[in-house]
């Protein structure tokens, strides 16, 4: 590559690079002057919408309840996912194309028709479970599956999971450990993946919330609208960069540790020793 | 080495009773039975497809038996499942642990054995030790060439000290030089911890060299288990004969309890073949070259068309006109016919093998 031409694609990329931070930054900008504009034209700058959030009792149930929620989906889409899908992998590899069409089925139906369709589920668990806004999770534990089916199938697909677990209970290992001490630690990434995705999602959701007439961040946010604009411009501006968080963390804590591979020619030449002694 | 090897065998016994596994309709093992005594190494070879590698699965338990049993020391682990087998297996892709280093990898089936955490330290440090691997305990795999990923896996599975060693083709993903040193390094580690072996490979030259015996395996039927030498000079069936090792296919006549082939008569391994025309299967090596000059034509008179250089022998590749014949010989004798000249062949009168259809399974 001549020096030209990569000159030209480094600016190309700092444009590219600009240009994207605009297209997020500004909006988001734009929000946090909103939230802390004062009461008048005249008026100074003031971060009393900001404050009104931990002020307003509903809003902080509101956020704790979503922070929980998000919690209990992540946990419980990883319980049912994962071993679903290597068991897939590993013995039913004739159910992958069902099972993907059954997790990605939820992104093609619209969010409102689904919280039609399961307005009776959520009646039944309220009236034989229980009323509490954490029964939600098993509605949006069906709201995730395509993005956390998607995130967890590219971490399968990375590793050699059929030869790793044979080799694992070769070793001795059941298929709990097969699971928790080498499945799970090569595919932390996609496992962090689909986590963020997760939180990401029902954070965000405000539909089953307010035709189930539960109240959700989303649902709070709408509601101080109505009578700050300012305190509700403030919430979705920490959720954004709540997100914005956790994806950092995944891209930090999620990075495999750098692994340089080696031809075994540059390796010091092995010397064949007699064993100490035999292996029975 | 034969001394050594018997005073150091102290595996057990492992049998295979007329085992049996299909998928989808389709035999992929039929029936096979094979005892390998305490200690020994057995090389199971045959074409892709054979049912090498699902007798290979069976006898770990990372498949089910449709029928048969399997035997450790007579006792019979056919309903066990793999983790509770005791065996210690290396598979054909590189199966380490990514997440861990080669030590932890070797100690991983330690910790499952319960093995103290002293013990387990100074047991991984003898394993490595026996692949030569010491310096490179804290290397993670992807830090490992393929030959030392193959060798540590090597090391995980004996760690544990299991009834059984099972090699799957732990050679195959290796390029032919380290392919080779490996191969004697399995052997010396194999002879050294005493541990009956089952070796599952398609290159013939690696099952000849690494077995005490060797088992051709042909569409789920085992051919042939006989010593390497066994095989490769007293090949039981043509299929055996055509795998292993090269042979020319000369057509000629069956009668009188001998082949005639181009004028010369050959003793049959057979003795039921029926009188007729037939192909006779003839190793390179009972084919002689000698000069010939501008003679006229006869049955074993052609030009020599290529020659290729092995090192000490060179293969020789004659045009007789209607077929070609591959000759082996010394590489000195092979330089005196370079290509072009005529030669005049001559054949051994070794017993041969007629082609035919396939016999029926042998048992061990």
């Amino acid at each position: 590559m001549t020096r030209s031409r990569r000159l030209k694609l480094q600016v190309f990329r700092v444009v590219v690079f600009l240009v994207m931070g605009a297209f997020f930054l500004v909006p988001i900008g734009a929000m946090f002057e909103f939230s802390t504009r004062g009461n008048s034209e005249t008026a100074p700058r003031t971060l009393e919408a900001w404050t009104n959030i931990i002020k307003t009792p509903d809003l902080i149930d509101a956020i704790t309840a979503s922070l929980e929620l998000a919690a209990i989906t992540s946990i419980a889409m990883l319980v049912l996912l994962l071993p679903t899908m290597v068991w897939v992998r590993l013995r039913l590899p004739g159910l992958h194309r069902v099972v993907e069409f059954l997790c990605l089925l939820p992104l093609t139906i619209p969010a409102i028709a689904l919280v039609v369709g399961l307005v009776p589920i959520s009646r039944w668990m309220r009236i034989n479970m229980s009323d509490s806004i954490l029964m939600l999770s098993f509605l949006y534990l069906v709201l995730v599956l395509p993005y956390s089916y998607r995130a967890l199938d590219a971490g399968l697909a990375a590793i050699d999971i059929k030869t790793l677990s044979e080799a694992a209970r070769s070793l001795g290992a059941g298929w709990g450990t097969v699971m928790l001490r080498v499945i799970v630690p090569n595919m932390s990434s996609a496992l962090l993946n689909a986590s963020v995705l997760s939180v990401a999602v029902v954070l965000g959701e405000y539909t089953f919330a307010n035709l189930l007439n539960y109240e959700n961040l989303q649902v709070a946010i709408a509601y101080v609208g109505l009578t700050s604009a300012g305190t509700s411009v403030a919430v979705a501006v920490a959720s954004l960069l709540f997100a914005f968080a956790l994806l950092m963390i995944l891209s930090f804590v999620g990075r495999p540790r750098p692994r340089v591979a080696r031809a075994e020619k540059t390796l010091a030449p092995v010397q064949l020793v007699p064993p100490a002694q035999g292996t029975k | 080495m034969a001394a050594k090897n018997a005073a150091q065998r102290a595996g057990v016994e492992v049998r295979l009773e007329d085992l049996r596994r299909s998928y989808a309709g389709i035999t992929a093992l039929d029936g096979l039975t094979l005892t390998l005594a305490p200690g020994e190494l057995v090389a199971l070879l045959g074409p892709s497809g054979c049912g090498k590698t699902t007798a290979m699965r069976l006898v770990a338990g990372l498949e089910e038996a449709n029928g048969g049993r399997v035997m450790f020391g007579g006792k019979d682990v056919t309903g066990l499942p793999a983790s509770k087998r005791d065996v210690g297996m290396v598979f054909q892709a590189y199966s380490l642990f990514p997440h861990m280093t080669a030590a932890q990898n070797v100690a991983f089936g330690l910790s499952l054995h319960k093995v103290g955490a002293e013990q387990r330290k100074q047991r991984v440090g003898e394993m490595l030790e026996l692949v030569g691997l010491s310096g490179y305990a804290n290397r993670y795999a992807s830090q490992l060439s393929g030959g030392q990923q193959q060798r540590v896996a090597l090391a995980r599975a004996l760690a544990i000290k299991p009834t059984v060693l099972l090699l799957d083709e732990p050679l195959s993903a290796l390029d032919a030089k380290v392919r080779s040193r490996l191969r004697d390094e399995i052997r010396r580690v194999q002879l050294d911890a005493g541990v009956t072996t089952l070796f599952v490979t398609h290159d013939q030259e690696e099952a000849l060299a690494i077995a005490d015996r060797v088992g051709v395996m042909n569409a789920g039927r085992l051919e042939q288990l006989g010593s390497p030498t066994e095989i490769y000079s007293r090949p039981a069936t043509p299929f055996v004969a055509e795998f292993v090792g090269l042979t020319n296919r000369i057509p000629g006549t069956v009668k009188f309890g001998m082949v005639e082939v181009r004028g010369t008569e050959l003793p049959l391994v057979q003795k039921d073949v029926p009188t007729g025309p037939a192909t006779a299967l003839v190793r390179p090596e009972a084919v002689s070259l000698a000069s010939e000059g501008d003679s006229v034509p006869g049955p074993l008179i052609g030009t020599v068309i290529a020659v290729s250089f092995l090192g000490a022998t060179s293969r020789v590749t004659v045009d007789l006109g209607d077929i070609t014949v591959l000759a082996q010989l010394p590489t000195a004798e092979a330089s005196a016919h370079p290509a072009g000249t005529r030669v005049r062949l001559a054949i051994r009168p070794d017993p041969v093998l007629i082609a035919r259809e396939e016999k029926a399974p042998v048992e061990a």
